[in-house]
């Protein structure tokens, strides 16, 4: 018995809604599973899992608020990954534009106006930006690989980050503890409900989002970004820079990754500390990837894996379900929807082993294989 | 581990017998931690404080907790989690929870919360840590008598107060035996990453060191020195099973008493929102036995844990010179707790420079 | 002194050196695997509870390596065989991994493992420096360089290297030519999965004999920048390993001889000294290019 995928001659529209549901419906019965071997009950748990988080007005502000940096990076990163240009290091931007967002609040914290928060996150969005330009440079300018070195350039951002609370940016009346000085009222990103956690990041996120669709599916700019993707000799005939694109997707993602840090810093930490992300920017590759590249996938996707971690506490919390185990359970339902996604572009078809295989040398129907991103 | 229990059931027994305030049936503890409960270090024994809350309260006690939180954006929505989830009592064992926690706290007045090594409080906001830096002056004297080169490596996480202090009361301690010892000081910049805390070790050791200290939290550091054949110190743990011929003792983080005497205050309604900073005294720091060393030295340890608990000694007694030999205190005078909170220099006998 | 810098640093370099190599080859069949993390993590906590059951340091070493390449082919199947994506299959492998080595490890915490003891070739390791350093290693030492040389060998003098390289520039071509694509890439992931595998059994058997919950701290991620750093070729992995394991140590001492200098921009200079190597090295544009794998990354789906 084999598995053989046969090419769909278009986009299986249905497959592209059913298959994440079919993805759940797959976790869903082998959570139970996973949970019932663990001495766990498996309904109480899946529960507790998805659905139990959606049912508080705080949970929900908790949900969109952790989305909020993983839409807002990945969807930066989806323009980037379509452009065929590999930012690996939005986490390191994020450290960034924190930390370039961050000086008014720690340098001018008496300075009271509202041109604070405005000035806050587009000094985000340019030390973002800024640090997203050294790969883009050193790969236009050397050709060096830019997997590398953002990735690298991830530690570097925290370090810096490091070095700055605990040494110059020290809040003075903190007993020498790494952190900065609590940011003022003027610098901290209003709640959208109050007093919830859901604040004006959100608001943000969406705007990026619904910009990002545009500019792919209306804009040349989109179109740029596709056919350089697709093929940079296509790209050149058209008249299109790589060199330029590199640029643009790089300083593009990273904007969005230091958006994202500073209204992370601003809204919920609400001061500057040697830790301020989760991971968020590596979280945001993945989140990119399932939403298949497409902001309002990406939205979606945000909103699904923030959920699968207040889930995870949440099952932690009530029934003990170990942390490790909450992650475990998190990656199989990243399987599951990546691998289910395959039926959108694929037909399944399930072979017996035959005898000796068609000899396929040189067969006359041998196209490229699709590049499906 | 026994006389823990004797003090926790004494507690216990101390709280049922006072009945003039608001009691209730059973408390429900919750912990939040920063790092996985398998991390034989930190976490992992504010994980056996609570597990000896379920010993020492019974059925009167429920405990939960969430463990792997990183400090900043996550940490304020575990904590509210846990105070949604009924807690009555919350504890935040990272120094990094301390503004989520006062946040939480604001919205949750009838929960308790108990907030590790901070320094902020408020009518439900208590704050608690260890007088680790007792259990460092002993090292400090054993490394004297023990060591031959006269010089101690010392593989250290992050440069903040509490570490700072560490170094400071093992250099103390050292330098009461013999005023000439030498402390040399590696940062890791990390709590937790085994290979990179046996590579300091390593570093250390080839640098002349034969004595290793440590304020990271695995026993990466503890096997090196078992296999170069010099002696170490354990932390937050006993090591004794990572080093059986190298450990000299090991500086024990023991939370279970004061955890279970909070858990009881809750219960019988004498809960107050205090400042705890317990030592030997307070049951909160304990050493691991005094092994692989000459008998002398051993009644030496032995006799200076008995004088710092009696209060008798105190490891921040002056005269204390800073590294350029300014002095901060003269003879006689004691260091305050508001200066041993935030203290960030060295005194003399550290090798290099704090990072700043 | 030197050479026990230099001890330190082999023992460093060594679980880099191997996980790299792995994903080499993975990544020259055209596939791009980011779950070293998670493939190590595994290997890291099968091989302690290998040796924990077994009692045997080779057993567990043997059990951990096989361990990563069993959890490698969740990988491959969802990528081969479902052409899911690579980046993100690969960053979730790591999320399971991680995890599932945490319940896995539960019981091995605060147990001192077995370790792995070196070969003393006797004579030849009591010569002064070269004894130590080029005879009195582990085995997995010697089995770091033999892989080196045997995938240095196996890419580029072997015809079953030339199909391998061959599906990783041009799976299409590769596959009108009658190479089973997909047999090729199954068979490049399994390998990386397995030295992944070994990377982390010598960091829970030999380099701190010990399972506590995310030991690797990182690790797969370096041995990934060091794929690219070589930019594909075998030697140059022993060299970024070394550079990166030599830096780091350099760095600790750097400390204990008292430098002036914050340990934050010691602790980030490895990563700064990887990139400028890189820069130094990419300059030479035609180089990198022809070792690029031209497919990386890609998907292929065989068309009838």
């Amino acid at each position: 018995m084999q598995i053989e995928l046969v090419k769909r001659p278009d986009h299986s529209k249905l497959m592209a809604i059913a298959s994440p549901f079919l993805a759940i419906g797959l976790t869903v019965f082998f959570g139970a599973i996973l949970f019932a071997a663990t001495g766990h009950n498996p309904l109480r748990a899946l529960y507790f899992y998805f659905i139990e988080p959606l049912t508080a007005a705080w949970s929900l502000e908790e949900l969109v608020s952790k989305a909020t940096p993983l839409v807002l990076i990945g969807v930066g990163l989806a323009v980037c990954f379509m452009s065929n240009t590999w930012n690996i290091g939005a986490e390191g931007q994020y450290t960034f534009g924190a930390i370039a967002g961050s000086i008014i609040p720690v340098y001018f914290w008496e300075w009271n106006s509202f041109l604070v928060l405005p000035m806050m996150m587009i000094m985000g969005m340019i030390g973002g930006a800024a640090y997203a330009s050294i790969p883009a440079f050193l790969k236009n300018r050397f050709g060096t690989n830019e997997i590398l070195t953002s990735l690298m350039l991830v530690y570097v951002a925290g370090l810096f980050l490091d070095w700055l609370v605990r040494g110059p940016w020290r809040d003075p009346g903190g007993y020498n503890f790494p952190e900065s000085r609590d940011f003022t009222e003027a610098s901290i990103l209003p709640s959208l409900t109050g007093n919830g956690a859901m604040h004006w990041g959100a608001v943000f996120a969406l705007v990026a989002v619904i910009a990002m669709a545009v500019m792919l599916g209306k804009s040349l700019k989109g179109f740029e970004v596709r056919v350089l993707g697709q093929s940079a000799r296509a790209g050149a005939f058209a008249g299109f820079s790589r060199k330029k694109m590199v640029y643009f997707a790089f300083m593009l993602s990273g904007a969005l990754a230091g958006l994202a840090g500073i209204a992370t810093v601003s809204g919920t930490v609400q001061q500057l500390q040697p830790v301020i992300s989760p991971g968020y920017g590596f979280t945001a590759i993945i989140v990119a990837f399932l939403g298949r590249l497409n902001p309002i996938g990406v939205l979606i996707a945000g909103l699904m894996l923030a959920l699968t971690y207040l889930g995870g506490e949440a099952a932690q919390v009530t029934m003990g379900i170990s942390d490790k185990l909450a992650r475990v359970f998190q990656g199989m339902l990243l399987f599951f929807v990546l691998g289910c996604d395959t039926l959108i572009l694929y037909k399944l078809r399930i072979v017996r082993s035959h005898g000796p295989h068609a000899p396929l040398a040189l067969h006359e129907n041998l196209k490229p294989a699709e590049e499906a991103l | 581990m026994k006389t823990l229990k004797f003090a926790a059931a004494a507690l216990l027994a101390a709280g049922l017998a006072s009945t003039a305030f608001a009691q209730q049936e059973k408390v429900k503890a919750a912990f939040i931690y920063i790092g996985p409960t398998g991390d034989f270090g930190w976490t992992y024994q504010h994980d056996q404080g609570r597990q000896e809350i379920e010993a020492a309260l019974g059925d009167k006690a429920e405990t939960i907790f969430i463990e792997n939180v990183p400090e900043g954006p996550d940490a304020e929505r575990a904590i509210e989690r846990l105070a949604r989830t009924g807690a009555d009592i919350i504890f935040t064992t990272s120094f990094g929870y301390m503004d989520p926690t006062l946040k939480v706290a604001k919205k949750f007045p009838k929960v308790k919360f108990e907030h590790a090594t901070g320094y902020k409080r408020s009518d439900n906001v208590s704050t608690y840590s260890s007088r680790f830096y007792e259990g460092r002056y002993i090292i400090g004297q054993i490394a004297a008598k023990v060591s031959k080169t006269g010089v101690a490596g010392y593989i250290a996480s992050f440069p903040i107060p509490e570490v700072v202090r560490g170094i400071n009361a093992f250099i103390l301690g050292a330098q009461s035996i013999n005023p000439d010892f030498k402390l040399k000081v590696v940062w890791v910049n990390t709590w937790f990453d085994p290979g990179k805390e046996a590579d300091a070790a390593k570093a250390l050791i080839d640098q002349g060191v034969d004595i290793i200290t440590q304020h990271t939290d695995s026993p990466a550091a503890m096997q090196v020195a078992e296999e170069r054949g010099i002696n170490a110190f354990g932390q937050a743990s006993d090591m004794i099973k990572f080093g059986p011929k190298a450990q000299l003792t090991s500086i024990v983080d023991v939370w279970g008493a004061y955890y279970s005497a909070r858990a009881n205050a809750v219960l019988d309604g004498t809960w107050k929102s205090t400042d705890t900073w317990g030592g030997f005294a307070a049951n909160m720091v304990h050493m691991a036995d005094y092994t692989n060393m000459a008998d002398d030295v051993k009644a030496m340890a032995i006799a200076t844990q008995a004088k710092i608990t009696s209060g008798e000694l105190h490891p921040f007694k002056g005269p204390i010179l800073k590294q350029d030999g300014t002095e901060v205190i003269g003879a006689d005078a004691i260091l305050d707790d508001g200066v041993l909170l935030g203290m960030n220099y060295y005194v003399k006998g550290v090798d290099g420079d704090l990072p700043n | 002194m030197f050479e026990a810098i230099l001890l330190t640093v082999i023992t460093a370099a060594t679980p880099l050196m191997i996980a790299a190599v792995g994903e080499l080859v993975v990544e020259r069949s055209g596939v791009l695997n980011l779950g070293v993390e998670g493939m190590m993590i595994m290997g890291a906590v099968m091989g302690f509870a290998g040796a924990q059951w077994t009692g045997s340091a080779y057993a567990g070493i043997l059990i951990g390596t096989l361990s990563g390449a069993a959890f490698s082919m969740l990988f491959a199947f969802l990528t081969l065989t479902l052409v899911a994506n690579q980046v993100a299959t690969g960053l979730a492998l790591t999320l399971l991994g991680l995890g599932l080595s945490g319940m896995i490890g539960e019981a091995f915490v605060g147990q001192p493992g077995i370790k792995l003891t070196a070969i003393d070739i006797p004579v030849l390791s009591d010569i002064p420096f070269f004894g130590p350093v080029l005879f009195g290693q582990d085995l997995i030492v010697y089995a770091s360089f033999a892989l080196i040389i045997g995938v240095a060998w196996f890419l580029f003098k072997t015809r079953g290297g030339l199909t391998l390289r061959g599906v990783g520039d041009n799976h299409t071509s590769a596959h009108s030519l009658g190479i089973s694509v997909i047999k090729v890439r199954y068979l490049a992931v399994l390998f990386g999965g397995a030295c992944a595998g070994l990377a982390g059994s010598q960091l829970s058997v030999v380099y701190t004999p010990q399972w506590v919950e995310n030991m690797t701290a990182g690790r797969g991620w370096i041995a990934l920048a060091l794929v690219v750093f070589a930019s594909w070729r075998p030697w140059r992995i022993v060299a970024g390993a070394y550079l990166f394991g030599a830096v780091t140590i350099a760095q600790f001492h750097a400390q204990a001889i008292g430098l002036k200098i914050p340990s934050q921009l010691l602790s980030s200079l490895p990563y700064l000294a990887t990139i400028l190597v890189l820069v130094l090295i990419s300059r030479n544009r035609r180089l990198t290019l022809i070792n690029t794998p031209a497919a990386l990354g890609k998907p292929f789906v065989a068309e009838r």
